[in-house]
């Protein structure tokens, strides 16, 4: 706890630098899976595709793909983030489209009827209803983000993992606690925000 | 064969009891339904006899046997139990799901298969095609079928009914409660039946228990209720056309007279309800039918005059209409 | 740089059959702990909307910690070695069957267990004959979730001294060695695509015929 309270200006770095690159990951993976996703909720065969695809990316083990990306893009937060990206595809890709697929037909149905156009009934139908859907998948992508920095403070990404990596080679304890309990601090408190912010969204669109 | 007496029923401690000291007794072979707007107590009290819910108070009897406190498991394997969403187990085959209760009770294979062709030709479905299907493959109407099936498996003398044809679409509806009729009346079941169609209780009712906030209200045979609602609650809860309902017990042949009807008057079967002849009648506004055996001969002739009659055959039933 | 990766496996044949068997016998059995511990737990709290309610919520708690910190904070507690991390890998397995055991049996109709009761059947006989079958899907879906993550988890336990595939990975992290790196990584994904694979066809075959 001491150590903590002398050295909370290295947590904040860490965390810091933890809270940036999951961010970064977070808004690149978000951005490919909305793409790929409101594709996949209209064509069946793009959505197997690219759940097969994502699925795959998915169940390659964390480590072992910061290591596999080493001989390609080295070691650094470039390695991070790419790995971030391949493990939340998953997640997110499947719950665009499968929000956007449950957005009930006869809603879908007096918007188009009501004369708005395909890109319409998107933004201001499909995907604010399929809201919750989404944030419930970003919840989750969003925890696995910040479990992946953890790990690739290994591969020079920095983050709260360094402290752990740091406190198990030097056998110092405080270190190891203060990071461990840090990210998941962390985790949990994002996740608990995003899950309210779910809650609201759900309760505003049932009819 | 079965007796309530004074069986209670409170959900929390300080509300109005959902079944307050109800006393009725269904004779052997009868169909008793439970009858009353939401709330009333009806499916609490059916569940009270296979003691799905337990009673707080009051006894149960059943067979001459008082029921109330012994081991519930086995109690209920000697009565059929058939509820409105079927509940067949959709992991098992249509044999399988009707053998459920034979083989708890150990029947030996080749009984159970037997009795399992028996039950599916009974509620006519092909046992040789409907064997080794899922529940999934079939229509709501077949699985109610198959629900009947499955709770006549054992052959108990009491079956409870759960509103079992209130998930079905009105058009199989019908000939299903038709249907059901008939094979229960063939097999002397003694069944309980909830619903809350007041025209399913005086088709299927041998006797009608009007249950209000937990009470009985009235407890008499469909004519007897039509005719002398107890109170105002009841001749509402029958509804207003209830005359027309009574008309619709009786049939052509009961009212008719063996002379011949007026030249040009319409044909009506001897076989049909008055309710069926009266709009007859009116349509073709005309006071007296022809009335024809299933051959096509005319063997008599009913009039309108006759069938008001039928409906004042009781002096009590002049005064309270 | 693969025939390199190919050669140092050739080299250290040994060491690597050592590390993979260490790896599939701390994530068998961390997987076999969690289960025993879970499933009994999730059977227990199904049945009543508080505990479950509970239940699901510490889960989900326990879902969201990163693995690897999971893994360091058994550390100080425990110390390294294979105990500590077969401890932290059950930890880490013990939420997605936990979760998918609760959802399994309450995802079975109420209809059909009050069918099954209303017909006589007792509490264990609706267990065993009704509600377990239907609830294997669910079950071994969260199963093989739990699998992928302790193999996963596993090449972590590296740090904490656990031994395993993880072992070549981060000496070749450490010694920017590609080969020592590829003969840990490789082999581990693989592992990782196996187990998915195994588990999927497992709950397939689990599932009862008719809902399918």
């Amino acid at each position: 706890m001491t150590w903590f309270l002398r050295n909370w200006d290295q947590v904040a770095i860490a965390l810091w630098e933890h809270v940036t690159i999951s961010l970064t990951a977070l808004s690149i993976s978000f951005a490919i899976s909305l793409a790929v996703g409101i594709v996949a909720a209209r064509h069946q065969r793009v959505y197997a595709a690219a759940i097969a695809l994502a699925g795959f990316l998915y169940t390659i083990p964390t480590l072992a793909f910061l290591a596999l990306l080493i001989p390609v893009v080295g070691l650094g937060r470039t390695n991070a983030i790419i790995a971030m990206v391949a493990f939340s595809l998953l997640i997110l890709i499947r719950n665009v489209a499968t929000g956007i697929r449950n957005v009930p037909f006869e809603i879908v149905d007096a918007a188009r009827g009501m004369g708005m156009n395909a890109r319409q009934v998107l933004a201001r139908v499909e995907l604010p209803l399929a809201l919750p859907v989404i944030i419930a998948g970003l919840r989750v992508a969003a925890v696995t983000v910040i479990s992946v920095t953890v790990a690739a403070a290994y591969v020079n990404a920095g983050g709260l993992g360094t402290l752990i990596f740091n406190g198990i080679a030097t056998d110092h304890p405080p270190k190891i606690w203060a990071g461990a309990l840090t990210a998941c601090a962390l985790a949990v408190g994002v996740d608990l925000s995003l899950a309210a912010l779910e809650r609201t969204l759900r309760r505003r669109r049932t009819a | 064969m079965i007796t309530l007496r004074g069986l209670t029923k409170r959900f929390a401690a300080d509300a109005a009891p959902a079944v307050d000291a109800l006393t009725l007794a269904i004779g052997a072979g009868e169909i008793c339904v439970l009858i009353g707007p939401s709330g009333c107590g009806k499916t609490t009290t059916m569940r009270m006899v296979n003691r799905m819910i337990e009673p707080d108070a009051g006894t149960i009897e059943v067979g001459g046997r008082d029921v109330t406190h012994v081991d519930a498991v086995t109690l209920r394997r000697s009565i059929g139990y058939v509820i409105q969403q079927v509940g067949l187990f959709p992991h098992l085959t249509i044999a399988e799901n009707v053998a459920t209760v034979p083989r708890l009770l150990g029947w030996d294979e080749a009984r159970i298969d037997a009795r399992v062709d028996f039950l599916l030709a009974l509620v006519r479905m092909d046992p040789a095609t409907m064997r080794d299907r899922f529940p999934r493959e079939l229509s709501g109407g077949q699985k109610q079928r198959i629900g009947v099936a499955r709770a006549l498996a054992a052959d108990p003398p009491v079956m409870l009914m759960d509103e079992p044809f209130g998930a079905i679409d009105p058009i199989t509806r019908g000939s299903l409660q038709d249907e059901f009729l008939r094979i229960l009346r063939e097999l002397g079941k003694t069944i309980v039946f909830v619903t809350h169609d007041i025209d399913e209780a005086i088709r299927m009712g041998t006797r009608i228990a009007i249950m209000r906030a937990g009470r009985l209200v009235q407890y008499d045979t469909p004519e007897a209720i039509l005719a002398h609602p107890a109170d105002a609650f009841v001749a509402e809860f029958v509804g207003t056309d209830r005359a027309l309902k009574r008309l619709s017990l009786a049939t052509v042949a009961a009212v008719a007279t063996t002379s011949p009807p007026p030249p040009g008057a319409p044909r009506v079967a001897s076989d049909a309800n008055l309710r069926d002849a009266l709009s007859l009648l009116l349509a073709a506004d005309v006071d007296a039918a022809g009335v024809v055996d299933a051959a096509g001969g005319v063997i008599g002739t009913l009039t309108l005059a006759a069938l008001r009659r039928s409906l004042r055959s009781d002096p009590a039933a002049a005064e309270s209409r | 740089m693969f025939v390199d990766a190919w050669q140092y496996l050739l080299l250290h044949r040994a060491q690597f059959a050592t590390a993979f068997g260490v790896h599939v016998t701390i994530s068998a059995s961390a997987l076999l702990l969690a289960a025993a511990i879970a499933i009994p737990a999730g059977v227990f709290a199904a049945r009543k909307a508080g505990a479950a309610l509970a239940a699901i919520n510490i889960a989900n708690i326990g879902r969201t910690l990163p693995s690897l910190a999971v893994l360091a904070l058994v550390l100080p507690l425990l110390g390294t070695g294979f105990a500590p991390s077969l401890v932290a890998l059950t930890l880490l397995a013990l939420p997605p069957i936990l979760t998918h055991t609760i959802a399994g049996l309450q995802g079975v109709e109420a209809d059909v267990v009050d069918a099954a009761r209303g017909m006589g059947m007792t509490p264990s006989q609706v267990l065993r004959q009704i509600e377990t079958p239907l609830a294997i899907p669910v079950v071994f879906a969260g199963l093989r979730t739990a699998a992928v993550q302790v193999v996963s988890g596993a090449v972590l336990a590296a740090f904490i001294g656990g031994g395993g595939l993880g072992d070549f990975i981060t000496a070749g992290i450490a010694m920017m060695a590609m080969p020592q790196l590829l003969v840990g990584a490789i082999p581990v994904t693989l592992l990782s695509l196996s187990t998915d694979y195994l588990f999927g066809t497992l709950e397939r075959r689990l599932t009862p015929r008719g809902i399918r």
